[in-house]
């Protein structure tokens, strides 16, 4: 039971994380953010040397761990700030579906950048190995990772949380998110606004590939798609732009997965995840908005 | 010479003319009015004096200086302030983040835009309203706030765009007592564009009245009330916004 409860807990973490980084965009941007994905993967391609072989050659991931989250962490915020700054910023003015395919495109170019150095073969890696063993907790047994996981994600979320509601930036970002013509006229500083939402949504998905990579063993260019999938549909529950929709859609999706995996019969189980898509889809019937509904989407004049 | 000055000042759109020629001008401690019918230009004005609307002939001066090519938070922060039609607040905020957001946007720090905040609604009367959520205020209230955000690093000019529209005859009296506080304890330039022209004779020192984008008449409240061009003007466009003119011109 408790297994079931922390299953729950360090998958839904993943997905909360996954959601926060696409609301963030969304909300200051209306962008949909499709290569959000495809960060991960390169955040964790970043560690490795090129090669086509099947054992990772680790370069950067040498580095002990202390060095190596925030590495990382860098390199997912610094793929997001650039992509902020090549690609979406001239489309500042373009519908949000333009910016949509956009993003579709960038993500391409950057698994196919993965996939010419890399090849497509998934590759064993053994990132952070302490992580792996076993602890117990109050008689369940699980991974450190998973402890680890589900911790470290609390304290993302409570500091991006304060960061957010108490610091002068987290303030801007706010009356941008809700009004972003409005918050510009009043002179917030709109590029420095859009650029920080990147680097947070960056430094988040740097954090989805080091618990993927470690908790996996492998790492593979398509490794963020099915994440950034999820995490999509907690943002659309959740409601479109609201932070804290996303984090409990997140948990929610998580949590609905972990347990019909447990309480579907076995020859059920391998369609577990049109049972997660059935339980969205009812979602949706009732409550459209989403959990949370934003209330700068909804009254956009 | 302090003034902010709209110098014959023309828009057009799409060869449409929206404002031909108009001249204007705002004093620090006096009060401006600005009516017309629907559609004589009014709001274009505004846009115009704030930066979101290029003038397609003239200029808006200020203290003799003119404010071509700067964007709306340029103007801002040169101390044009205005309010918009409707309030546009940000409504899941808090009042109170309402006002210190401007503050920051001005490029106080947090410490300073929450302190101006405080004493800002304070002054305003308001101070019990810092904590709620702007989107649930009542009508009035937030056309409270939204002055109170224009208010914020004590702009030389306000522009307050309708902020008696759907008020209460007490509600209008009580906003007429807050902008002349604004021009006499601030020493603050107001220009008020108002459809409830009552409110505007009693309030403003001076009157420009616009008609199909054109000034049709420049004066004293007296001159206004007196004058045969503003009753056609407003004859002429439909019955209900001719009704509140005829009311005080008895």
């Amino acid at each position: 039971m408790l297994q079931v409860l922390f299953d729950a807990l360090s998958l839904g973490s993943l997905y909360a994380l996954g959601a926060l980084g696409i609301a963030l965009i969304f909300g200051v941007m209306r962008l949909v953010n499709f290569a959000h994905g495809d960060v991960i993967a390169f955040a964790v391609f970043a560690l490795l040397w090129p090669s086509v072989d099947a054992v990772a050659i680790v370069f950067a991931g040498k580095m002990p761990w202390f060095l190596l989250i925030p590495f990382i962490l860098a390199v997912g915020a610094g793929l997001s700030v650039l992509s902020e700054v090549v690609v979406f910023r001239r489309f500042r003015h373009a519908s949000p579906a333009t910016m949509m395919i956009a993003s579709f495109a960038l993500g391409f170019v950057i698994r196919y950048f993965l996939l010419m150095l890399f090849s497509s073969r998934p590759k064993s890696i053994s990132l952070l190995p302490a992580l792996s063993q076993p602890v117990e907790v109050l008689g369940a047994r699980m991974p450190l990772l998973q402890l680890i996981t589900i911790v470290a994600t609390l304290v993302m979320l409570t500091g991006l949380s304060v960061f957010v509601r108490r610091t002068r930036f987290g303030l801007e970002m706010r009356a941008a998110a809700e009004n972003f013509t409005m918050a510009r006229m009043l002179g917030v500083r709109a590029n420095r606004v859009i650029m920080g939402a990147f680097a947070l949504s960056g430094a988040l998905a740097g954090a989805i590939a080091i618990i993927l990579g470690s908790q996996t063993g492998t790492v593979d260019i398509q490794m963020g798609g099915a994440v950034m999938l999820m995490a999509f549909i907690a943002t659309v529950i959740g409601g479109l732009g609201s932070l804290e929709g996303a984090v409990l859609a997140g948990f929610l999706i998580g949590a609905a997965s972990v347990v019909m995996q447990t309480v579907l019969p076995p020859e059920a189980r391998p369609f577990r995840d049109a049972f997660v898509y059935g339980a969205v889809i009812l979602v949706l019937l009732f409550r459209p908005q989403g959990l949370i509904a934003a209330r700068g989407t909804k009254e956009r004049v | 010479m302090g003034q902010l000055e709209a110098d014959n000042i023309s828009v057009a759109f799409a060869g449409l003319k929206a404002l031909s020629d108009v001249r204007l001008s705002v004093t620090p401690g006096h009060i401006t009015g600005l009516i017309g019918p629907n559609g004589a230009g009014k709001t274009t004005l505004v846009n115009v004096l704030t930066g979101f609307q290029a003038p397609t002939a003239g200029a808006v001066r200020l203290d003799g200086h003119s404010l071509a090519g700067l964007q709306p938070h340029q103007v801002r922060r040169r101390g044009i302030a205005r309010t918009f039609q409707g309030g546009r607040l940000f409504r899941d905020l808090p009042v109170i983040d309402n006002l210190e957001v401007t503050g920051v946007g001005l490029g106080q720090s947090r410490r300073a835009a929450i302190a101006e905040a405080q004493a800002m609604l304070d002054w305003m009367g308001i101070a019990p309203l810092a904590d709620q959520i702007a989107g649930t205020l009542p009508y009035t209230d937030e056309r409270r706030v939204a002055i109170g955000r224009a208010l914020m690093g004590r702009p030389g000019y306000i522009l307050l765009d309708e902020p008696a529209a759907g008020m209460s005859a007490p509600e209008a009296a009580e906003l007429a007592a807050l902008i002349r506080r604004i021009a006499r304890d601030l020493n603050c330039g107001v220009l008020l564009i108002e459809h409830n022209v009552g409110l505007v004779l009693e309030t403003c020192d001076h009157i420009v009245v616009l008609d199909s984008g054109a000034v049709i008449e420049d004066g004293p409240p007296a001159q206004i009330r007196a004058s045969e061009t503003v009753r056609h003007a407003y004859m002429g466009t439909a019955a209900d916004s001719a009704l509140p003119v005829l009311e005080v011109m008895e």
